[in-house]
This record gives structure tokens, C-alpha cells and sequence, in this order.
């Protein structure tokens, strides 16, 4: 064989094929999937911001700042104590259920692993995820608020309780993606096993756990059943965590919803959006400040 | 089991690899630092290793070579207690560092690990700053002081060759750094923490062969100051740089299929390249192994 015996250039050009159509299927597909799922997601943007933005910003800042009006079918501002009690509730619930979730799960990460009793919270845990909130209500109604009656507090523990199984299953699932060659490497300085969990293992997770978190935060800050058995329906100001009823933006956007008088449905418009706000700044000011945590490369 | 991907690469059929025999025959006679007496490790109920009796000598570099398979690392990592991390694994018989049982229940892992550090073949920087990677195992030891810290940073730095190429960007990630960056940032951080001895597992398999020069020289510099142990696939490094070599392969059971790496065969590096004892290293070291 010569150079010269290659006469004809070969072609590379490619060829009509079923993996081809099948790529441009299944592309389209996918393509479909997605505006299918974002549908919905810019349909209740959309009615939210179109409903409830005159009434939200008219009188700036007068509806996050008022109280609500105890008479509902007078028109007008005023979502300040539903504003206040969402942080308090919300709040409360975080600093239970954030880092009592976290140990939970470096224990059964870390410690447990595929011992009996790990096995056995990480299988109760599941349970407790599929637990509907409005149970959740009633078992803290029962347990906690008959005795000390309404308060912020009996709904923190109301949205602990279902955050902590989330808390719990995203950390444990971003302990398991932090390399074992992190692990071996502190060991191999002479870390003790506690050391390397706080000083390697959890930052090297902190974002991943950061996220997991949020998006419990996000959907407890939504949840309204177990809030009316614990939290009540105040329309004032109620800043004490632990005494009186209170109120949320979640609950009055309910309330309001159900009610006759367009005033109160455009306050409950208004709320929703306020609500979405909230939840859209949290997230914001947590991400911004987990990446500056983290290290630029 | 902790099996490692490339195949040795011999040199050509029948070639011997050179060593300078007149400096090789000096290896001077150091006290002993780790003494293996009929060493096994287990997985489980299976037996990855057996039969390792050596010892190993202060201020030397001592190579492990062998097959894939044949449990170099795994050896190296019973010296330092690094399987007690690993659910299963179990080490029999004795090993003794400097007279002292490390498998004795009294002993601490954590404080044997401090003494014994260890490199590891693929270079694994924390995902801090540069700074941070360094002093990580000082502030574990109870040192907290800037200007300490700094004093510890840039002479382990410089200790890895490394200090000029980083000391303006000590704040920066450790993982922006180039591969033989990295390892000589974990050996640094290795170095940090003044340990007695440096265990080297394949530091070398992930780096072209500038970057591999550079950590040779530096084992051999650093080899006044610490006692080296290096797991390596390539001869032609352990008769390079190691004062004595351990030859280990791997035994089939005729009866189960199941494989148990052993020690061959233990002796000066000159010695093992020049005229080995056991048939087997011959064999391996002049490429007809298999």
C-alpha cells in the first residue's frame, strides 16, 4: 500500500438514521417537558403579580406596614402583623428544625451509618415525610396548644415537624457526595473523627445543605393548615413568640380568599404576592451569602 | 480492596535497570523505626495480604514495588492505621513502631497518624485556601497564633518546593492549582504537622514527568528530616530514589481463584535490581513477569 492508493476523499458527512431521528424525538420531547412544567410555574407568577401589585405597592410601604383591618370588607392597606407573624413562625421553625436536622443527619451519616437505630430514624423519617400537615396541626393542637393556647411558637413547631424530615434527607444526601479522599486526608494529619466532621465534611457540604434547607424554609413558609389549629387569627401586632394569637401571611391569604368582599380578596392577592416576595429574598440573601462563603477558584 | 489502575511498565525484555552500586551500597544501618512481623490484612473474611515480616530504617527511603493486586498500599496503609477507617478491614500479626504495637488497643489512631503522615496517590487538597490547606493540621495540633501559623506555612512551602510559585496568592483555592501543584501542596501539608515518618502511596501516578522529578527530588531532600515509605508502580523511581526496595506479588489459590499479595523479597534497592535472591523479582525487574 502506497500513499497514492487512496484516490476518492472518504465522507464524512453524516447519514440519514433512526439514531438520528430518535435524537430529534426525544429532543423535542424534552423540549416539550419543559414548557410543560413551566406552564404552570408563569401562570401563577403571572396571576399573582397581575392581581396583586396595585394593592401591594400603592401606597408604598402602607401594606407591609399596617395592621389589618378588623372590619374585612373595608378596602384599604394593611398586612404588617401577617408579614411580622410569617417571619416569627417561619423563623422559629428554622432554628428548630435546621440544625436539629443537621446533627440528625451527620448521626446517621457519620456515627449510625447502617446500624439498627440508624436504619430505624432514617425509616421514621421517611414516614414523617409523607405525613399530611394538616395532621401535623392537629398533633401539635393537641399536644402543645390546648395546654399553652395560641401562639407563633405552637406554629413553629407545627412547620418544624415537617421540615425536619427534608432537613434531614437532603443533608444526608450531601454528606454521602463529599469525597472520601477529604476524609482520608484529615485523618491522615491526625484529625480526630468529630474535627474532620465539623472542619472538613460539613463546609465542604455547606452549599448543598444551604439548599436543601431553603427549599424546606420555602415550603413551610407556604403552609397554612397546621397554622390555623396552632397560630390563630390575630389582626393586630403580636410580637411575642410564645403568648397570644397571632397570625401569618399564608393564613390571611386564606382567609381573605374565602371571603365575599372584594377588598378582602385583593388583600389576599396582594398577600400572596407578598408572600412570594419573601420567600424569593430569603432565598436570594441566603445564596448570596453561602457563596461568599465558598472559595473563588 | 484498593486496586490500582495502571499496569508497570517494564523495561524491555532481559534490559536491567541501572543503579550506581557504589553509592547504593552505602545504605547506612539507621535504627529501625517500623518493625512488621508477619503482617495479614483482611477485608472482611478475605485475606489481602500475608506474610510480611520487614523492617524499616530511619532517614531512608524504602520503595514498595509490585503488580497491581499484590497490596503495597494496603501494607502501607496498616502502617499508619489508615484501614481502621474502612468498615471490614482488619490487621493481624505485629507491627511495631519503634518497639511500640500500633494495633495495641491502648494506642490511639489519631495520635499515630500524627507521627505517620500520608500523601496519597491522587492529590486531594481540602477545598480551602492554599493557606488554610497548610495550616489545617497545626490548628488541629492546638496551634492558633497568625504569626506561628505563617512561620509553619511558608517553611513547609518552601519545604515542598512550592513556596515561590504560591506565596502571592496564599488566600487563593487550593484547587486551582495544577496537578503536581496539588501534590506538593499535600505534601507540604503532610510535612506541616512534623511527623516522623511520610507515607507516599503512588504520589507520582498523576503527574507527567517534570512534575515527577520535582517530587523525587524533593523525597530525597526530604529524607534527613523524615523517614520515607513509597508505594510505587514505576521501577525505574524506586531505584532511583529508594535505599531499600520490597518486592511484593500476588499468590492465586489454586482452589478458590482467590488472590493473596506477599512479600517476596526485601533488601538494598542496589541489591534488588542487581542480583535478587528470589526468582520471581528477577523476573519481574527484568520484564518477563507474568
Amino acid at each position: 500500500m502506497t500513499a497514492s492508493s487512496i484516490t476518492n476523499p472518504p465522507d464524512l458527512r453524516a447519514r440519514p438514521s433512526w439514531r438520528a431521528t430518535k435524537n430529534t424525538i426525544l429532543m423535542t420531547a424534552m423540549g416539550g417537558a419543559v414548557v410543560l412544567v413551566a406552564i404552570p410555574l408563569i401562570a401563577v407568577l403571572w396571576s399573582v403579580v397581575s392581581r396583586g401589585i396595585v394593592m401591594t405597592f400603592a401606597q408604598f410601604p402602607a401594606f407591609f406596614t399596617e395592621a389589618i383591618p378588623v372590619v374585612s370588607r373595608r378596602p384599604g392597606p394593611g398586612m404588617g402583623p401577617a408579614i411580622l407573624g410569617t417571619l416569627l413562625v417561619t423563623g422559629g421553625a428554622t432554628v428548630i428544625a435546621v440544625p436539629l436536622g443537621i446533627l440528625g443527619a451527620v448521626y446517621l451519616h457519620e456515627y449510625g451509618q447502617s446500624g439498627t437505630f440508624a436504619r430505624l430514624v432514617r425509616f421514621m423519617s421517611t414516614v414523617m415525610t409523607g405525613v399530611p400537615s394538616v395532621v401535623m396541626g392537629l398533633f401539635v393542637y393537641l399536644t402543645w396548644t390546648l395546654a399553652f393556647g395560641y401562639s407563633a411558637f405552637g406554629g413553629a413547631l407545627a412547620l418544624a415537624c415537617l421540615m425536619l424530615p427534608v432537613v434531614i434527607g437532603s443533608t444526608e444526601q450531601m454528606l454521602k457526595l463529599v469525597p472520601p479522599q477529604l476524609r482520608e486526608a484529615a485523618y491522615a494529619l491526625g484529625t480526630t473523627k468529630s474535627r474532620t466532621i465539623l472542619t472538613v465534611v460539613l463546609p465542604a457540604a455547606l452549599p448543598g445543605i444551604v439548599s436543601g434547607s431553603l427549599l424546606a424554609i420555602a415550603r413551610a413558609a407556604g403552609e397554612t393548615a397546621p397554622l390555623l389549629f396552632a397560630v390563630g387569627a390575630a389582626t393586630a401586632y403580636n410580637p411575642h413568640l410564645f403568648s397570644e394569637a397571632n397570625t401569618a401571611l399564608s393564613v390571611q391569604i386564606f382567609g381573605n380568599a374565602n371571603s365575599s368582599f372584594p377588598a378582602a380578596q385583593e388583600r389576599a392577592w396582594a398577600a400572596a404576592l407578598t408572600l412570594v416576595l419573601l420567600t424569593f429574598i430569603v432565598t436570594l440573601v441566603a445564596r448570596t451569602f453561602t457563596a461568599r462563603l465558598a472559595l473563588k477558584r | 480492596m484498593i486496586a490500582t489502575v495502571e499496569p508497570p511498565r517494564p523495561p524491555p525484555q532481559g534490559q536491567r535497570i541501572l543503579v550506581d552500586r557504589k553509592a547504593a551500597a552505602q545504605v547506612p544501618d539507621t535504627p529501625v523505626v517500623f518493625d512488621c512481623e508477619n503482617v495479614e490484612v483482611f477485608y472482611g473474611t478475605f485475606r489481602a495480604v500475608r506474610g510480611v515480616t520487614l523492617k524499616i530504617q530511619a532517614n531512608q527511603i524504602t520503595a514498595f514495588i509490585g503488580p497491581s493486586g499484590c497490596g503495597k498500599t494496603t501494607v502501607l496503609r496498616s502502617l499508619n492505621r489508615m484501614h481502621d477507617v474502612i468498615p471490614g478491614a482488619r490487621v493481624a500479626g505485629k507491627v511495631r513502631y519503634h518497639g511500640v504495637d500500633l494495633y495495641a488497643p491502648e494506642v490511639s489512631a489519631t495520635e499515630v497518624r500524627r507521627r505517620i503522615g500520608m500523601v496519597f496517590q491522587k492529590p486531594n487538597p481540602f477545598p480551602k485556601s492554599i493557606y488554610d490547606n497548610i495550616a489545617f493540621g497545626p490548628r488541629v495540633n492546638g496551634i492558633s497564633g497568625k504569626a506561628d501559623l505563617d512561620v509553619i506555612v511558608e517553611k513547609s512551602l518552601r519545604s515542598a518546593a512550592l513556596w515561590d510559585e504560591v506565596k502571592d496568592r496564599l488566600k487563593n483555592s487550593a484547587l486551582g492549582m495544577s496537578g503536581g501543584q496539588q501534590q506538593r501542596l499535600c505534601i507540604a501539608r503532610t510535612v506541616a504537622v512534623e511527623p516522623e515518618v511520610v507515607l507516599m502511596d503512588e504520589p507520582c501516578s498523576a503527574l507527567d514527568p517534570i512534575a515527577t522529578a520535582r517530587i523525587e527530588e524533593l523525597m530525597r531532600e526530604l529524607k534527613s528530616r523524615f523517614t520515607i515509605v513509597i508505594v510505587t508502580h514505576n521501577m525505574q523511581q524506586a531505584a532511583r530514589c529508594s535505599d531499600r526496595t520490597a518486592f511484593f506479588t500476588t499468590e492465586v489459590d489454586s482452589k478458590n481463584d482467590r488472590r493473596t499479595g506477599t512479600l517476596v523479597e526485601y533488601d538494598q534497592t542496589s541489591k534488588i535490581f542487581s542480583a535478587p535472591s528470589d526468582e520471581r523479582t528477577e523476573n519481574y525487574i527484568t520484564g518477563r513477569f507474568g
